[in-house]
């Protein structure tokens, strides 16, 4: 055997060594010092995209209904254009330009959940979609981006609910739910901690919620404050054990700016989904408003509920997010 | 060789051969200088390395027509990988009402695919639809050999390119031609493969899709390739976002929002047990650094099967045996291992007519030509006849000895959940080439690759497993894409049944004590919101339950979640002046207030740390079996996440007269 030269031990000591030296300084650097990870108590976060001021001469929740058939005997409201409805309801809330401002990037939520035609009003009419972006673009806005995160299969919700095409065709930005777009985020609610949220939803300067009034079999009544379901990721099924709590929390999180509903052709039964032409009745109403408990108190009505029947409404209430006493807000019918 | 009138063209960075080759006359003084600068460019461009022996270049026809099926192979594979990454629903401008279908014909390499044609005919008697594209392949075989080996099959181009990327040192040099001469024995074993196949067809089951190479490669690529593909992309953007600079965010999501539209969906794809599939196919690339092309020369049936007919080839090779001086370039080049070289006889079924070893050959000894001479040429191929024979009778004793294990008659599984339109199980054995364009287009994830769920006659037929995604209620695309009937092409009507019975894939069962609402007091339901019948086949039953709100003694109360239900209501926060502030969390209380609504009957506590039951309405689910359709949209989304409270078996089917339980059906033509 032959010894080693003192250069070839001087190597092999220094080699060693910074293998070692390399491999102290990576488990420092990484060191996981164990123990639960600490958790911070402050309160919810909250996504308040709501404007401060409310002017004294404009109402505060517009309902916009079509004409009255004048026939006594028969005493229903004729069909018209469901974009009609959007633009007065939204004019008589103080027109667009009151809530975009120029070169705002807004993100307009409709509900897209459900493998549905819209006369199955499952999600929000695509025409009533269309006049809220045309309307946003109007009032000046650079970038209007239309997404929802949906229940069934997203590109199939998105086309055959009619709002792909409709919104494409008035130059909104449809964006589908794609799995990177979700991140994980503290929510801090009072039964939603940490979920993954959507990020389009909150990386905006202006939300307009339009959602679709509608039964559902849980919650009794979807539409404002529910159509927030679609922030979420995850494995949203589980917010059903807790949907009154889950619901206040998702609305606590984001406050849009402005909540404009669809009901235009309401699902009476089997709601959320629907799915039996049947089970919904026209009634060519639009509400809007900033008020988005008060949203929900109101539009209930419409399948025949009362908000102290609906327990979320009642939380959204007592936290502060709204009023469920839409009677004491200043009413406009137009 | 450089004409004098054009000293300065492109050659000029490297001297011209010293001496004009021999075959060519010196150029005429006057001619145009472009033909023959041209020429020497090309003579530059290919031969810097001097051809050796004495270097008489191949025909120009040939030159170019190598060239030419280069450049078909590249187009065909970009072709097949196009359709592959359109076999998907991506949404479309079309209206709401639009039926939902592929604008392409994705499934078109199968169409034109001979063998599955031949497989199909012989099981079910009928040539589905589309495969009578198939005959186009085998006419073109008629013409010109196995072309269509050489020339368009992706899967055999793949091999091409891996056996020319990765030789190992045993793939090189004097090996390489050894690994190229003919091997009769293991080019045998195709043969025996494909006849195998065959006449297990005729038994009744398709298994040869197992081997059919445009198969393996719709199979392997788009179950195992892309969704690794994507779950590594999927690192990548993870990494990206985690780096919190909004341009590397920015431009990944882009990129990823790119890629979903382009190469595979918005959301990651899970293959059960597709691990085997990508390793089968590593495996086959991988014996590409050993023998070339392994996979074409020695297991492809469908080669086989285009090599029985390549006899009749009125294409061919004709050999000048006196000129071979034994340089061996052309087995250095040849493909299919087919004895291109003077002094043995080509093997014509062999050969892939990819015409390189025409273009090698220095001697001007190997001619392609129509109606060649046969005098060097064994067209047949050489198979023992009764080793072929044996080989038959044993895939066809295969499918009853597959049969009489008990997974058909006697004990059908009930995960084997076929997707909707899918025949009855013994006519679907007959059709299913286990290609996987099912599982591939497959919007929701829902169809999987069986293991041995269905038996060993259904490895890799497609199952529907709802816990991984469940059959979308408008979705026909499966039977859209499916090549060979398997999957019938049915219309939406039929499949959610508008004025008729809808087709059923299963029926789902309530497994009660897992249901929150049924054992735990805890309303959820989201089975009856999914459920996409109408009438709803789960419908739901409000029952008063006791719940147990645990107590914890006073002094250690940590702020639990409320409980739960309608009529629990949380603490309110004894300040009503909160409006317009973030809430507070909730105060810690030992017991919940009165709540303001009526539903709540508290029975008063007995003990001040004792639990106490309050009583809470929930809803409890049933399904109506004669509605329920077996979707699996309840079993997906049902909170319980390991083992669903609610799950869907293959009992009820609509395509089997057996597997049945009900014995009156839903009169579905009354008005709802
Ligand atoms: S059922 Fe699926 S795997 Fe079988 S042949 Fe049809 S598409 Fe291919
Ligand atoms: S299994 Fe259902 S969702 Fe999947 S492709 Fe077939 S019809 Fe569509
Ligand atoms: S499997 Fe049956 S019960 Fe479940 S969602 Fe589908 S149709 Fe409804």
């Amino acid at each position: 055997m032959d010894a080693l030269s003192r250069r070839d031990i001087l190597r092999r000591l220094g080699a060693a060594g910074l293998v070692l030296g390399s491999a102290a300084v990576l488990a420092r650097a990484r060191w996981d010092q164990g123990g639960a990870a600490s958790l911070s108590l402050d309160g919810p976060q909250v996504r308040d995209y709501r404007k401060r001021d409310a002017p004294p001469e404009l109402p505060q929740l517009v309902v916009a209904r079509g004409t009255p058939s004048g026939d006594p005997a028969n005493p229903r409201l004729l069909a018209s254009d469901p974009a009609d409805l959007v633009r007065k309801a939204v004019g008589a809330l103080g027109g667009m330009q009151r809530f975009i401002s120029r070169g705002d990037i807004v993100v307009v939520k409709p509900n897209i959940g459900w493998d549905r035609t819209p006369i199955h009003a499952a999600n929000t009419n695509p025409r009533v979609v269309a006049e809220v972006v045309r309307l946003a673009y109007d009032a000046g806005a650079k970038r209007v981006i239309v997404t929802d995160a949906s229940c069934n299969e997203p590109n199939r919700c998105f086309q055959r609910s009619g709002i792909w095409k409709a919104a494409y065709d008035v130059g909104a930005d449809v964006i589908l739910p794609s799995a990177h777009r979700f991140r994980q985020m503290r929510l801090k609610g009072e039964v939603l901690d940490d979920w993954p949220v959507y990020t389009p939803l909150v990386n905006a300067d202006k939300v307009i919620n339009v959602p679709i009034a509608k039964h559902h079999n849980l919650s009794r009544y979807t539409g404002a404050m529910k159509n927030w379901y679609g922030l979420l990721g995850g494995r949203r099924n589980r917010l059903h054990q807790n949907i009154d709590t889950s619901i206040a929390d998702l609305a606590t999180f984001l406050q849009p700016t402005l909540t404009v509903v669809d009901a235009v052709r309401v699902l009476l039964r089997n709601g959320p989904q629907g799915g039996n032409v049947a089970d919904a009745r026209d009634m060519h109403t639009v509400i809007a408003t900033t008020d988005q408990v008060a949203a929900d108190a109101y539009g209930c009505q419409l399948i025949g509920r009362k908000a102290d029947e609906i327990p979320y409404i009642h939380m959204a209430h007592q936290r502060g997010l709204g009023t469920m006493h839409w009677q004491n807000l200043r009413l406009a019918e137009v | 060789m450089v004409s004098p009138s054009t000293p300065a063209t492109t050659l000029s960075a490297k001297p011209a051969p010293a001496k004009p080759l021999p075959y060519r006359s010196p150029p005429p003084k006057a001619t145009p200088p472009h033909p023959s600068s041209l020429r020497a460019w090309l003579a530059k461009a290919r031969l810097t390395k001097k051809r050796p022996g004495s270097g008489l270049p191949a025909r120009k026809t040939i030159q170019v027509l190598v060239w030419v099926r280069r450049l078909v192979q590249a187009g065909c594979l970009a072709l097949f990988c196009y359709l592959l990454f359109q076999t998907g629903f991506r949404g479309s401008f079309a209206s709401a009402e639009a039926r939902v279908r592929l604008p392409l014909p994705v499934e078109g390499f199968l169409l034109a695919d001979p063998f599955v044609g031949a497989m199909t005919l012989l099981s079910t008697h009928t040539v589905y639809r589309g495969l009578l594209w198939s005959l186009g392949i085998l006419a073109l075989t008629l013409v010109f050999g196995r072309v269509f080996c050489g020339w368009i099959c992706p899967f055999g181009t793949l091999h091409h390119l891996s056996a020319w990327v990765f030789p190992s040192r045993y793939g090189k040099g004097s090996k390489r031609v050894e690994a190229n001469k003919t091997h009769p024995v293991r080019q045998r074993v195709k043969y025996y493969l494909m006849y195998a196949f065959l006449a297990a067809s005729l038994a009744g089951s398709v298994i040869g899709g197992l081997f059919d190479p445009i198969c393996i490669a719709v199979r392997a690529i788009g179950l195992a390739v892309i969704p690794a593909a994507q779950y590594i992309a999927g690192f990548v953007t993870t990494a990206a976002t985690a780096t919190g600079i909004r341009q590397v965010q920015f431009a990944s999501d882009h990129a990823q929002d790119f890629l979903a539209a382009s190469v595979w969906q918005t959301r990651q794809f899970y293959f059960h047990q597709t691990w085997l599939i990508g390793a089968l196919l590593v495996a086959v690339l991988f014996m590409n650094r050993f023998i070339p092309r392994f996979w074409c020369r020695v297991l492809c049936p469908l080669g086989a099967f285009l090599g029985v007919f390549a006899r009749y080839a009125l294409f061919g090779m004709e050999k000048d045996h006196a000129k071979c001086t034994d340089c061996n370039l052309c087995l250095v080049h040849c493909q299919g291992a087919d004895s291109p070289q003077g002094g043995v006889k080509w093997r014509q079924d062999e050969c892939h007519m990819c015409l390189n070893c025409e273009n090698a050959c220095p001697e001007d000894v190997i001619k392609f030509r129509f109606l060649p001479n046969r005098k060097s040429a064994l067209v047949k191929p050489d198979t023992g006849r009764r080793t072929a024979i044996a080989t038959a009778a044993a895939g066809a004793a295969l499918i009853p000895v597959a049969r009489i294990a008990d997974v058909i008659d006697a004990n059908y599984s009930p995960v084997v959940i076929r997707p909707p339109g899918a025949v009855e199980e013994r006519e679907f054995l007959e059709r299913c080439i286990r290609c996987a364009e099912c599982m591939k287009v497959c919007p929701n994830n829902a169809l999987h690759p069986a293991f041995f769920e269905a038996g060993v006659e259904g490895v890799w037929t497609p199952i529907l497993i709802p816990r991984i995604g469940y059959c979308e209620h408008s979705c026909v695309l499966c039977g859209d894409v499916c090549p060979t009937g398997a999957i019938q092409k049915i219309t939406e009507e039929q499949k959610m049944g508008i004025g008729q019975k809808p087709i059923s894939i299963g029926t789902a069962f309530y497994d009660i004590g897992r249901c929150l609402p049924w054992s735990m007091s805890v309303p959820c339901i989201v089975c009856e919101e999914f459920c996409p019948t109408s009438p709803k086949a789960i419908w739901v039953e409000e029952v008063e339950v006791p719940k147990r709100v645990p107590t914890a003694p006073a002094a250690a109360a940590p702020a639990l979640p409320s409980p739960d239900g309608h009529a629990a209501r949380p603490p309110q926060p004894p300040d009503p002046a909160l409006a317009g502030q973030p809430p507070q969390p909730a105060p810690a209380l030992p017991e919940p207030p009165k709540p303001p609504e009526p539903p709540v009957l508290a029975e008063p506590p007995t003990q001040a740390h004792e639990d106490h039951l309050v009583r809470i309405k929930v809803q409890r689910p049933h399904v109506d079996p004669s509605l329920c359709i077996g979707c699996g949209a309840c079993e997906k989304v049902c909170p319980v996440q390991d083992k669903p409270a609610v799950y869907v078996t293959s009992v009820g089917e609509t395509r089997s007269k057996t597997n049945v339980i009900l014995l009156e059906d839903t009169d579905y033509n009354q008005p709802s």
